[in-house]
């Protein structure tokens, strides 16, 4: 009786054991890939920013706050990489903003292709596209050189200053801020448009009060979409800027391999990382505010 | 005053109001217009420029026009280091794309069968793999295998060193992220009904899985596969700290040429990749349309652009 009884249930037993091994064979390649390659170099970065510098460079094991007191006390990389960032995301915003809205409210049949064409570029090469704008705004035949004709101050450039590197850093990420400004914007209800015009509100005021308030959110992702890699952007500033304009991203690369001072660099990691994470939680909690469900949206 | 006369005058009123308001809104529309055409510029002229040198009959200054011809194409094909860097390039990039394509899938699939708790640690792990910058990620990577790498010497006496290995390792971790929110997105916007009637009439779950889930999945994993490749082809930053010597790949060949001065052979490589990476863009949205009519699904959803656009 009891082994009858019990036959299925062990049937049941083990296609729940299986399908638990199925479960654990489907995650388990991305989860070892996380743990190796993302959660152990990260902890390492925290373990050695409490270190000191081994006398020939890299990192010798102590628990000393050393590192973060130096990388506060020079803190120029991390405030101009926040200046660049931020004029950056507005950047983004002065040219990304009417162009949503074009393509939203007025392409009409080409919205589709006008989205490819937004989309294109961001396939291809960032390094190029980069590099691209050292003949544009060279001396030889660019930007630089025309002004220089005009006026002719012979040592006009832009190209290693801080304006190369905004418009790399525009040019780069364009496409991002774009994207969710044109999704809240093509969702509008283009009838409160009208009914804000029929109750006399001029284009201005229509524009504040009612198109600006339901393009928050896509404004919103779209800053945090580009704020977030300007921030840690290495390469823009080493071919645009020559490496003059110091951001973060420069200033680890001479920490770890220049000065091989680890503990340093992982000091000033963490600092960017942290960062990183309230900039993304006040866009969560932005997000989700008078919203009761706790579903993680958009990025 | 009679009734009639009322909405008269209020369209009177109107009619006078908008006739200013008419000036402004065509203004307002050219602005609109011309702004848009001036970003679309702004977005393609420095890869026209590029492109248009690459084709430069020049020996001396790169901008300096000296008629057409393909000659520096014939220098970039015949030059031995942009072969090794080409090799590199697909040496890193094949593998990756594979290996991203299939753990990101797997993982997508598996995380629908997990409990809540597990699902919040492997989405925190997710984007913090997008989120944490790239520059960080690679030198954190770098210091990871060096000091690694060293133990295992003092410990095994065996020498190890950085090189396509450890740039397909680095490659892989970024990349799963992307094809898992690609292919979960594609996942929670499907219809349940069709497994679920599969089930009803007795098919395996590996049947339900390969004749109903994965086509429906298909176009999530060919985008997925394809921005891989992709991204890892083009990659400078993680490549760069994570590459030995003697695996350096194509990005690796043109940062060192833009450091010592573009030359026209650097724009041929950079014209033959750029073409390389919108020929796989076409191809994969060749394949995506093609994939949705076979499915008769939504058209929108079959294109490249649909399916970034929802994982965003």
């Amino acid at each position: 009786m009891a082994a009858i009884a019990s036959a299925p249930r062990r049937d049941a037993e083990t296609s729940r054991f299986r399908s638990r091994l199925v479960t654990f064979a489907l995650v388990f390649p991305t989860g070892l890939w996380y743990v190796a390659l993302l959660v152990a170099p990260l902890l390492i970065v925290l373990v050695f920013s409490f270190g000191i510098r081994a006398r020939n460079g890299g990192y010798e094991p102590a628990f000393v706050l050393d590192n973060y007191v130096r990388a506060l006390s020079r803190p120029e990389p991390f405030i101009t990489s926040v200046q660049m960032a931020l004029a950056g995301t507005i950047g983004c915003l002065l040219v990304g903003l009417p162009l949503a809205y074009f393509i939203a409210t007025r392409a009409g049949r080409r919205k589709g292709l006008l989205i490819l064409l937004l989309v294109v570029p961001f396939w291809t090469s960032f390094l190029i596209r980069t590099y691209a704008w050292l003949i544009v705004l060279g001396p030889d035949m660019g930007l630089a050189g025309w002004v220089q004709t005009l006026t002719g101050d012979d040592r006009f450039t832009i190209l290693g200053t801080p304006v190369a590197v905004l418009i790399g850093l525009v040019y780069g990420y364009l496409p991002l801020m774009v994207f969710p400004l044109y999704v809240t914007l093509e969702r509008m209800d283009r009838s409160l448009v009208e009914a804000s015009k029929d109750l006399g509100a001029g284009r201005w005021a229509t524009f504040r009060q009612v198109t600006l308030p339901i393009a928050l959110p896509g404004l919103v992702t779209g800053s945090i979409l580009v704020f977030i890699p300007m921030m840690g952007e290495y390469v823009i500033p080493q071919i645009l800027g020559y490496g003059k304009t110091y951001l973060m991203g420069n200033a680890l690369v001479s920490d770890f391999l220049e000065n091989r001072n680890w503990p340093n660099g992982s000091a000033r990691a963490v600092g960017l990382i942290v960062l990183m994470f309230v900039t993304i939680a006040t866009y969560l909690w932005f997000v989700n505010r008078g919203r009761g469900s706790r579903e993680v949206s958009v990025l | 005053m009679s009734a009639p006369a009322i909405p008269a005058a209020g369209a009177l009123t109107q009619r006078k109001r908008a006739r200013p308001t008419d000036r402004g809104a065509s203004l307002v529309e050219g602005w609109l217009r011309s702004h848009a055409i001036l970003v679309y510029l702004f977005l393609y002229l420095p890869i026209f420029v590029v492109v248009l040198f690459a084709f430069n009959d020049t020996t001396r200054r790169v901008t300096q026009w000296g008629g057409f011809s393909l000659r520096w194409f014939e220098v970039a094909l015949n030059d031995s280091v942009v072969h090794r860097a080409l090799t590199n390039s697909f040496i890193v990039a094949v593998p990756n794309a594979i290996l991203a394509t299939l753990f990101g899938t797997m993982a997508a699939l598996g995380l629908q069968r997990v409990g809540k708790r597990a699902r919040l640690v492997f989405d925190a792990l997710t984007y913090t793999s997008v989120i944490v910058p790239e520059i960080v990620i690679a030198l954190a990577t770098l210091v990871m295998f060096a000091s690694g790498f060293d133990a295992i010497e003092a410990v095994f006496g065996l020498k190890l060193n950085l090189g396509h290995p450890t740039i397909i390792a680095a490659h892989v971790l970024f990349n799963t992220s992307l094809v898992l929110l690609l292919v979960r997105a594609r996942l929670s916007g499907m219809d349940r009904s069709l497994a679920d009637a599969s089930y009803d009439l007795f098919a395996t779950p590996w049947r339900t899985f390969t004749q109903i889930t994965l086509p429906q999945l298909l176009p999530a994993i060919v985008a997925g596969f394809l921005l891989a490749f992709t991204f890892s082809f083009d990659d400078y930053v993680i490549t760069t700290f994570t590459s030995g010597p003697g695996s350096s790949t194509l990005p690796l060949f043109i940062f060192g040429q833009v450091k010592r001065g573009v030359t026209p052979e650097t724009n041929a490589v950079a014209t033959m990749m750029l073409a390389f990476t919108l020929a796989m863009l076409i191809v994969g949205q060749w394949l995506l349309r093609r994939q949705a009519r076979h499915t008769s699904g939504p058209t929108e959803k079959g294109s490249m652009t649909g399916i970034i656009a929802d994982a965003r």
